[in-house]
């Protein structure tokens, strides 16, 4: 199998404090993964190093077919080489209409002089339409997303995501938050991104792990401890100790 | 369900937002309301001096239109636009004091025996600009001065190029915020003790002065001359408000509001930040410049001290009480607080007397603007222009997603559609 991502040998410490310790971790291109941990275990630290916000003591971060290092990139050309990332607290432009939001993000020239002279073509308009439709936000397009209910606010992130076509989706934590209808309709709208793309869950909620049905990696201070089918690394006697703590 | 995020706007630009077809209107109807009444065109019922008081207003509000975009729309408080106008206001002036001098000299030097040679009026004409301050040679700074276009090109150039680099080495370094606030500020001190000096080439604090009189048009009666400096600032305000609408109807808008909102999510969009921030300070600071180019000809003054720090504060207080992130807001905001500022501290309002303490509104309208600032700020957000958001939303309230009936459990929009 191909590998989208592959991360090794990767360590941060932030004063001394290891956030991230010699970790490893690959994706394919149309994978699902869901990254479990106890708090301060690294996950956000490993979300944060994949985007370009943190850039880490040494270690390798190799990206696509040809193996571009994203280590010498900023947030912004990592995330027009499609990489695509959900924030855990909704981070949606509450000024903006849903719409607005939506277009926003679409995959488009995100150069200045290209956005100053963008004028939606009909081809947009769909795209917007069907993603809308997709997160079920398409009667809400033209209401400021900030009068939105926190569960739809947690779509239009992910329907931002989508619209932005990314080739790896990192999305952290998901179904906080969500009454349990909402967590059945993200779990739709994951599981529906990860036949085409790659994309790695990061979340508290075994449940909603379970759910997802894919292989989970385990993070304990800064590294993989497991990895494997949740049955698998549910049963291991070293992550039954550190994490589920029974 | 909704249609009208379905289609691509069809409608030409303007159609779609009328609030820019109302300002130019309003706009077109004050500035031939004024043309009837000044005495250089009209019936003459107000004076050349209030006409320009008027087209100076005019250029203050075109700076304004510059700060709310760059404060009201990207994010970005500067405090240091006023710099950029002021830059404009000097790249203008040194053509016009140079070419006036230089009539001058040609003409005095023509009784002379001998006809006088082209250094012999250079040197007349620098004796006579930098005999203030002590000096008798043109400074490299003015090696374009003889030239109108290249000038004018100076008045684009110069803020254009400093707010460039000085934009670059900020944004870059991912200075925000209120140290990007004090860093702005910096150059702009910078500049003005700069410009202090006797050696700057600019002629120290004396300044350029004599812009009122255009080289060559000697026998054009003032009142004449400021009317069409009222019509050019009013078509440049004009042109300004409609660029300023464009560039922010579209994506590009939703981008810079989106990084006033939330920077670093943006960047995780794709959007490089920089980028945008970049051209968003440039593009102000040469509108501000244009403005500076049309203010000091009418102000027929500029020296250091209009470019020291308190004049962009003052303008951040123009836009925040005009309401920022409303070009109109900006627009109202510096026409009121400027003209009332003239009148304050132009003698005519009457002083208060508490007996004890006489209210002398020269010294205390600082005061005043210094609480309304505060008070808009914590009472009124949105400033002068948050009115006209009252009354549209009055008139039609956006009910959208709330319950259809007024009963409890009443059907939703969202479920009535289905």
């Amino acid at each position: 199998m191909s590998t989208l991502l592959e991360v090794s040998g990767v360590s941060v410490s932030f004063d001394g404090f290891k956030a991230i310790n010699n970790l490893a971790f690959k994706i394919g291109p149309a994978e699902m993964r869901a990254v479990i941990g106890p708090n301060g275990a690294g996950k956000t630290t490993f979300m944060d190093i994949i985007t370009g916000k943190t850039k880490p003591d040494e270690g390798r971060v190799l990206w696509g077919e040809k193996s571009v290092s994203l280590l010498s990139m900023n947030e912004s050309r990592i995330a027009q080489a499609g990489v695509g990332r959900k924030f855990q607290r909704p981070t949606v432009f509450e000024d903006q209409t849903v719409a607005e939001n939506l277009m926003l993000a679409l995959k488009n020239d995100r150069s200045p002089f290209a956005v100053l002279g963008f004028r939606p073509k009909q081809h947009d308009c769909d795209k917007v339409a069907e993603i809308a439709e997709q997160i079920g936000l398409l009667t809400q397009l033209e209401r400021k997303s900030g009068e939105l209910s926190h569960g739809q606010k947690q779509w239009l992130e992910i329907g931002m995501l989508l619209s932005q076509d990314p080739k790896l989706l990192l999305v952290d934590e998901p179904a906080a938050g969500m009454s349990p209808a909402e967590r059945e309709h993200t779990t739709e709208l994951l599981v529906e991104a990860a036949k085409t793309r790659a994309v790695v869950v990061v979340e508290h909620d075994m449940e909603f792990v379970r759910r997802l049905n894919c292989r989970v990696t385990v993070l304990h201070e800064g590294s993989v401890l497991a990895e494997g089918s949740l049955d698998h690394v549910t049963s291991d006697e070293r992550v039954i100790e550190v994490y589920l703590g029974r | 369900m909704s249609d009208i995020a379905l289609n691509p706007p069809r409608k030409p630009f303007a159609a779609r937002y009328p609030a820019m077809l109302v300002f130019i209107g309003i706009l077109a109807l004050f500035t031939l309301v004024v043309s009837v009444l000044a005495e250089g065109f009209g019936i003459g019922v107000i004076s050349t001096s209030f006409v320009k008081t008027l087209g100076k207003t005019l250029c203050l509000c075109m700076v304004a239109l510059a700060m709310d975009l760059v404060w009201g729309y990207c994010g970005i408080l500067s405090l240091g636009h006023m710099a950029f106008f002021g830059i404009g206001g000097y790249a203008i002036g040194m053509w016009l004091m140079y070419a006036r001098t230089e009539i001058i000299v040609t003409s005095s030097l023509a009784n002379a025996p001998l006809p006088p040679t082209p250094a012999e009026i250079s040197d007349g004409i620098a004796s006579q600009i930098f005999g203030v301050v002590g000096a008798s040679e043109f400074p490299p700074i003015w090696a374009f001065a003889h030239s109108f276009p290249l000038q004018l090109a100076a008045v684009v150039l110069v803020p254009g190029l400093l707010a460039l680099v000085f934009g670059w080495l900020a944004f870059r370094s991912r200075v925000t915020g209120v140290y990007l606030s004090i860093l702005t500020q910096a150059m702009t001190l910078a500049l003005a003790l700069f410009l202090f000096q006797n050696d700057s080439g600019l002629r120290g604090n004396n300044g350029l002065s004599g812009l009122q009189n255009l080289p060559g048009l000697d026998h054009i009666p003032q009142s004449t001359i400021s009317i069409v400096f009222f019509w050019a600032s009013a078509l440049a305000l004009g042109l300004a408000f409609i660029i300023c609408s464009w560039v922010i109807s579209g994506k590009f808008g939703s981008v810079i509001r989106a990084i006033r909102d939330d920077e670093a999510r943006v960047r995780f969009l794709g959007y490089s930040v920089e980028a945008y921030k970049l051209f968003i300070f440039t593009f102000t600071a040469i509108i501000a410049a244009i403005a500076g180019a049309l203010y000091y000809p009418q102000a027929g003054i500029i020296n250091p001290a209009e470019i020291a720090p308190i004049a962009s504060i003052y303008l951040a207080v123009w836009v925040a009480i005009g309401g920022r992130g409303k070009l109109y807001g900006a627009v109202i905001g510096a026409a009121f607080v400027s003209l009332l500022s003239t009148w304050f501290t132009g003698g005519q309002a009457p002083d208060i007397n508490l007996g004890l303490f006489t209210i002398q509104w020269v010294d205390w309208w600082t005061i005043l603007l210094g609480i309304s600032f505060v008070a808009v700020t914590i009472f009124a957000p949105r400033g002068i222009g948050g009115l006209f958001d009252l009354i549209s939303e009055r008139r039609s309230p956006n009910r959208h997603g709330a319950a259809l009936g007024p009963d409890a459990g009443a059907l939703r929009e969202q479920e009535a559609d289905q």
